[in-house]
């Protein structure tokens, strides 16, 4: 076996949920070979890493809103990698985005980072677990509502 | 998290399966052969994405299967050098805090790497910040199974094909078993603000 890219592409985290999903489904309909011996390892590697992707924001994405959080990151000058950790984590404070995006207090503004919390949190739907219209809780008392 | 790896292989398809369509056998070998593995400084494989092209297939003398090479694009879980990850705290020990992501365990936060003061509470085999504020300090206990945002901070492979028989009889015979290494490690830190159990971050 020849590895001919080992970086060829990043994948989303929605992507990678929607493939398992389709490959599940894909699975469910041919039915009898799936408890094979052979086949275990890919039963448990997509459980696992289907219900670990469900609990994180990504599950409720689609490629439209995908496409739509790209377009509004355009003029906010991110890394590929960067744009990638938004997408997947949905950052709701300005920590988190001082986490993810390098060099954060040069690059960007506090209106910059502000401005970035309102698209992410606007364009990408919330997280299983989080209620929707909670306010982020930075110290910097902004005064808009969470849209 | 997730990359997309560019492989080559040759598939073996044995007689018996020869009426299902060969992209499907394909599909089920390359999965039987790399799904939940670790492949030497690529990844763990989750599973395949698609078949970019077959070549063509042989049938070789004295083995009745057919022998395709393959070019495929693999799903592997890879996450580059400082990206932020959200896991579960596995447990404890004097190593360090072990966090989980379900699907990918051997990941280490070393404890020069959480966040500083920490000590190692002996009795409940925990690691413990100790939060220093106006009012005197908060113990911040990381238990087991609270979920924690790590960055990504080393990624370690090690080689686990079978050794000869040489090394065999070099190991005395009180160890039965080497230790067994995990081939992909990560290495963790927590030693920035946002990083750390989710709870010490929100004020819910």
């Amino acid at each position: 076996m020849e590895v001919k890219d080992a970086n060829s592409a990043l994948l989303s985290n929605y992507e990678v949920f929607q493939l398992l999903t389709d490959l599940k489904e894909q699975r469910k309909e041919s039915g009898k070979n799936k408890h094979s011996s052979g086949q275990q390892n890919l039963n448990t590697i997509t459980y696992e890493t289907l219900k670990y992707i469900s609990k994180t924001p990504c599950r409720h994405q689609s490629p439209e809103i995908v496409r739509e959080f790209l377009t509004a990151m355009k003029s906010h000058k991110l890394t590929k990698a960067e744009k990638l950790q938004l997408l997947n984590h949905r950052p709701m404070t300005a920590v988190e985005i001082q986490l993810m995006v390098e060099e954060s207090e040069e690059r960007l503004t506090e209106e910059q980072i502000e401005a970035l919390l309102h698209t992410v949190t606007s364009i990408l739907p919330a997280g299983p677990e989080s209620e929707p219209k909670r306010n982020p809780d930075d110290a910097m008392g902004d005064d808009e509502d969470a849209a | 998290m997730f990359v997309l790896v560019e492989m080559v292989d040759t598939v073996r398809i044995p007689p018996w399966q020869f009426e299902r369509k060969l992209n499907d056998s394909i599909a089920e070998e390359l999965n039987k052969k790399l799904a939940n593995k670790v492949v030497y400084n690529v990844g763990l494989c989750i599973c395949l994405f698609d078949i970019t092209k077959l070549e063509d297939a042989y049938v070789f003398p004295g083995d009745g299967a057919s022998h395709t090479k393959v070019h495929f694009r693999y799903v592997v879980f890879h996450p580059f050098l400082d990206e932020i990850l959200i896991g579960k705290i596995k447990g404890c020990s004097p190593e360090g805090v072990h966090v989980s992501l379900g699907f990918f365990d051997d990941i280490l936060i070393p404890p020069e790497s959480l966040q500083q003061p920490a000590k190692f509470d002996e009795a409940e085999q925990v690691w413990v910040w100790e939060y220093e504020t106006e009012e005197g300090a908060h113990d911040l206990y990381m238990d087991t199974g609270e979920e924690i945002r790590f960055r990504v901070v080393d990624e370690s492979f090690v080689d686990t094909s079978p050794t000869g028989p040489s090394s065999a009889e070099a190991t005395s015979s009180s160890e039965e078993l080497p230790r067994k290494e995990a081939p992909y490690t990560l290495m963790g830190s927590i030693s920035e603000p946002g990083l750390g159990l989710l709870s010490w971050w929100t004020s819910s």
